[in-house]
C-alpha cells in the first residue's frame, strides 16, 4: 500500500513532562514529492522533525521510512546519526547550524564523512596516502563544487562559513545536507530571513532537487509564497494535532486552517488568505 | 575557557561600571580573606584555642584587589585584542605574516642544530629536552582540546600510563625500549578509550571535572598498588635506551667503544635529544595528516557543532573516542621517553600540575595550532627557567606574564586556523569564527 510513500508517520506522540507537543499525528510523504508541514508558532512542527531525525525519542507511535528498493526502516528505533547514515535522512535546522570556523568547502567535505571514512580505510589507508583515498577525496571535492555551483556559492568556497551572509548560510546548509546524498531531505524553515529574490531562488533550488535528483522533500515553512508555490502536498498542524491536509488549493480554502492562523497571528493569517486570493 | 574571549566585543567600560566591578571584587576578597587572613587561629600551649586579628593585612589585601581589578580592566581596554588590530599598521602585519611563514622551518632547522651549537652546555641540552617533551605533550593534548574541543584536565594520566608501562615492562621482563615504546602508546590509548566510554557523553565542565578526577585516580592507584608500582618509592633502575641494541655507555660494546671514540656522557644526552625530537615530529606529522583526513575534519566539526555532526551521520561517540585515544597514545609515547630519560619515576612526577601546565601550553599557543603550541611550550618552560634568578618572585612574574598574554591575545599566540582543503586558495580563518568546543 505504501508503494510510493517514502515516509509514513503513524500516531506519533511526543510529550515533554506535562506538555504534549505532538499528539497522535499521522501523515505520509510521497516519494519524489515536496510535502510541506505548516502551522502557527509552537504547533509542534520542529518537534516532528526532531522525532523523524532521531534527536527526540517519540513517546509513542511509529515512523517508517521506505527506500526505493522497498527496504523499510523504523526510524523511531534508530539513533540520530544512524538515521542520517543508514536511513539517509538529511536535515537542516531552524536556527542554522553550520561549522562557522571551517570553510564552505570543508563544511561540504564533513557532510561526506562516512563515504570518505570508508575510502580512507578508516584512516589507515589515508594516513599512508593511498591513491584510492586520494581519488575518493577528489570525487568528494567535485561533488561539493557541483553543489556550490547549484547554490551559487562557488566563489565563496574557501571563505569561512561563518563569514557568509545569512541567505548564503541557509543555502549552504541545504547544500551540505544534499552532499550526504539523502533519500529524504527535511528542511526546517529554509526561507526564514530571506528577501523576496532569495526566496524565489530557493523555490528554484528545491524544485530542481525534486525534479532533477528525485529527492523527496519534507518542508516546514512559514513563508506562504514558498509553500503554496512548490508543495505537492500540505499537512497543517495546530497545537500538536493535524487539522487539515491536501493540495495547496484545498488547504488554503479550508476554514479550519484560516481559523488556526487567525487565532495565532494576524500577519500569518493575512499571508495565508492573500495567497488564496 | 570561553571567559577571556567574552570580553573582546564589549564596548569600553564607563567609570561607574569600572568602579562597580572593582567594588564587587573587593567585597568578595573581604569576605574570603577576613576568615583566611583577618582572623588567625592557633592551638595554644594547653590545646585551647587562641586567636588574634590581623585587620591591617586584610585591609592591604582588599585594597590590592580593588586596585588590581581597575588595572586589569583598563589593561583589557588598552592592549586588549580590539586595540591591537587598529594599533598595528598593515605593513607591520604583513611583515609578521612573512615571519610566520618562515618561522616554522627556521625553528626546525635551529632545533636540529641545538646539540651542535650547545654541545658543551649540558644545562641547555637538558632544558631543550625538557622543552621538547612538553612540545610533544602539547601536540598530543592539542588533538583532544584544540581539534576535538574536549576539555581534558587529566592528560597527565596517559603520560603516567606510558611511563609506568615502559618502566615495568623493561624492569620486569627486560624488554627493550623500542619494543616497549609502541606498547606504552597502545596501553595509554587503551586507557584513553576506557576512560572515554563512560565520560564522553558528558559535556563542558562535567567532562573537565571527570577527566581531572581520572588523572588523580591513576596517580592514587600508582601510589597505593605497592606490589606492582613500588608505591611512593616509584620504579628505579629503568634501562636507558639503546641505539638499536648498542648501549650508549662506557662498556666495551658501547657505542663509543665501537666507533673508537672517547666516551662522553654527552653522547647519551644528544641521543635523547634527537629521540624526543623524532617523537615530537612524528606526533606533529601524524596530527597534520590526520587533520586533512575525514577523521580530523570530523574532530574539528565536532568542536564547531556536535548536533550538526550527528545530523550528517557522524558517530560522535567513536569520533570523540578516537580523538581521546590518539591524544592518549602520544601522551604514552612521551611518558615512555620520560621514564627512559629519568631512569627513575614515581607518582610525584604525575600530579595535576603537569596536566595544567600542558593545558596552559595548548591554550596559550592558540588552540589547534601546531606552531603556536611549540612556541608556547618554549615560552612556558624556557620562560620558567629564565625567571629562575628571581627566586620567590618567579611564580608571581610568571603568572603576570600569562595574564598579560591572555589579555593581549585571548585566542592564544597563533589565533588563525588553516583550512584543511581548498579549491583555489587557502585562506587563514580568523579565530573569532572558530569555536572552542563545549564538550
Ligand atoms: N525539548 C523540549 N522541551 C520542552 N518542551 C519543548 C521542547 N521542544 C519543544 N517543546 C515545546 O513543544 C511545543 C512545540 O514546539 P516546536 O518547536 O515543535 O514548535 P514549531 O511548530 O516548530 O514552532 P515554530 O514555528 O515557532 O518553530 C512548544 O510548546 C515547545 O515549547
Ligand atoms: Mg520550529
Amino acid at each position: 500500500m505504501s508503494g510510493n510513500k517514502i515516509l509514513s508517520v503513524d500516531r506519533l506522540t511526543m510529550r515533554f513532562g506535562g506538555i504534549v507537543a505532538v499528539q497522535d499525528l499521522s501523515f505520509a510523504a510521497e516519494r519524489k514529492k515536496i510535502t510541506a508541514l505548516i502551522g502557527p508558532n509552537g504547533a509542534g512542527k520542529t518537534t516532528v522533525f526532531n522525532c523523524i531525525t532521531g534527536f527526540y525519542k517519540p513517546t509513542g507511535g511509529a515512523i517508517r521510512l521506505t527506500h526505493d528498493d522497498g527496504k523499510e526502516i523504523a526510524l523511531q528505533r534508530l539513533n540520530d546519526f544512524r538515521i542520517a547514515k543508514q536511513a539517509k535522512v538529511a536535515r537542516t535546522f531552524q536556527n542554522i547550524r553550520l561549522f562557522p570556523g571551517m570553510t564552505v568547502l570543508e563544511n561540504l567535505m564533513v557532510a561526506q564523512h562516512n563515504m570518505l571514512m570508508r575510502a580512507s580505510g578508516f584512516t589507515l589507508l589515508g594516513l599512508v596516502g593511498a591513491p584510492a583515498y586520494r581519488d575518493a577525496e577528489k570525487r568528494a571535492i567535485d561533488l561539493a563544487s557541483d553543489w556550490l555551483k547549484r547554490v551559487n556559492l562557488l566563489d565563496r568556497a574557501d571563505d569561512a562559513a561563518g563569514n557568509l551572509a545569512y541567505g548564503d548560510q541557509r543555502r549552504l546548509e541545504i547544500a551540505r545536507a544534499m552532499c550526504t546524498e539523502p533519500a529524504l531531505l527535511c528542511l526546517d524553515e529554509p526561507a526564514a530571513g530571506l528577501n523576496a529574490r532569495e526566496s524565489a531562488a530557493l523555490n528554484e533550488l528545491l524544485l530542481s532537487i525534486r525534479n532533477d535528483l528525485g529527492t523527496s522533500i519534507l518542508l516546514i515553512e512559514h513563508d506562504m509564497s514558498v509553500v503554496m508555490e512548490i508543495s505537492d502536498h500540505i499537512v497543517v498542524m495546530d497545537h500538536g494535532v493535524k487539522i487539515a491536509q491536501g493540495t495547496p488549493r484545498e488547504v488554503r480554502d479550508d476554514p479550519k486552517v484560516i481559523a488556526a492562523y487567525l487565532g495565532a497571528d494576524d500577519e500569518e493569517a493575512m499571508a495565508v488568505m492573500e495567497s488564496g486570493s | 575557557m570561553t571567559a577571556p574571549s567574552t570580553h573582546t566585543t564589549k564596548p569600553a567600560t564607563s567609570v561607574p561600571a569600572l568602579l562597580k566591578t572593582a567594588v564587587i571584587n573587593a567585597v568578595i576578597a573581604l569576605v574570603l580573606f577576613s576568615l583566611m587572613v583577618g582572623v588567625r587561629t592557633e592551638a595554644g600551649s594547653d590545646g585551647q584555642l587562641t586567636y588574634w586579628t590581623r585587620f591591617g593585612e586584610l585591609a592591604y589585601l582588599v585594597a590590592a584587589v580593588f586596585g588590581g581589578s581597575i588595572v586589569i580592566e583598563l589593561l583589557r581596554q588598552w592592549i586588549g585584542p580590539a586595540g591591537t588590530e587598529k594599533l598595528v599598521p598593515p605593513a607591520v602585519q604583513k611583515g609578521m605574516s612573512l615571519v610566520g611563514r618562515y618561522l616554522a622551518p627556521a625553528l626546525l632547522i635551529f632545533t636540529l642544530l641545538v646539540p651542535v651549537i650547545f654541545y658543551d652546555q649540558r644545562y641547555i641540552l637538558d632544558l631543550a629536552i625538557l622543552v621538547l617533551t612538553y612540545v610533544m605533550l602539547g601536540w598530543g593534548l592539542n588533538v583532544v582540546v584544540g581539534l576535538a574541543g574536549l576539555l581534558d584536565l587529566g592528560y597527565v594520566a596517559f603520560y603516567a600510563v606510558g611511563a609506568y608501562s615502559y618502566a615495568l615492562l623493561a624492569t620486569n621482563f627486560g624488554w627493550s625500549f623500542w619494543i616497549c615504546l609502541p606498547l606504552a602508546g597502545i596501553l595509554a590509548a587503551f586507557w584513553g578509550v576506557l576512560l572515554g566510554f563512560p565520560v564522553l557523553r558528558l559535556r563542558g565542565d562535567y567532562l573537565a571535572i571527570v577527566t581531572l578526577a581520572f588523572g588523580e585516580i591513576i596517580r592514587l592507584v600508582l601510589i597505593n598498588w605497592q606490589d606492582l608500582t613500588g608505591g611512593p618509592n616509584g620504579v628505579s633502575g629503568i634501562p636507558r635506551p639503546t641505539l638499536f641494541g648498542i648501549p650508549l655507555d662506557r662498556s666495551d660494546d658501547g657505542l663509543a667503544a665501537k666507533l673508537g671514540i672517547e666516551f662522553s656522557p654527552t653522547h647519551r644526552i644528544v641521543f635523547l635529544f634527537y629521540l624526543i625530537l623524532a617523537l615530537a615530529l612524528l606526533t606533529n606529522w601524524v596530527t597534520i595528516r590526520l587533520r586533512r583526513l575525514p577523521i580530523g575534519r570530523a574532530w574539528e566539526a565536532l568542536r564547531e557543532d556536535e548536533v550538526a555532526c550527528r545530523a550528517l551521520g557522524i558517530n560522535t561517540t567513536t569520533t570523540k573516542l578516537t580523538a581521546f585515544a590518539t591524544g592518549a597514545m602520544f601522551g604514552g609515547f612521551a611518558g615512555a621517553f620520560f621514564a627512559t630519560r629519568q631512569g627513575f619515576i614515581s607518582p610525584e612526577s604525575f600530579t595535576f600540575q603537569e596536566s595544567a601546565l600542558v593545558l596552559a601550553i595548548v591554550v596559550l599557543g592558540g588552540m589547534g595550532s601546531q606552531l603556536g603550541v611549540a612556541l608556547a611550550a618554549l615560552a612556558m618552560i624556557g620562560g620558567f627557567e629564565l625567571f629562575r634568578g628571581l627566586e620567590t618572585y618567579r611564580m608571581l612574574v610568571f603568572g603576570w606574564a600569562m595574564v598579560l598574554i591572555m589579555i593581549w591575545r585571548p585566542r592564544g599566540l597563533v589565533g588563525h586556523r588553516a583550512p584543511t582543503v581548498y579549491l583555489k586558495k587557502a585562506q587563514a580563518i580568523s579565530s573569532d569564527l572558530v569555536k572552542e568546543g563545549h564538550g
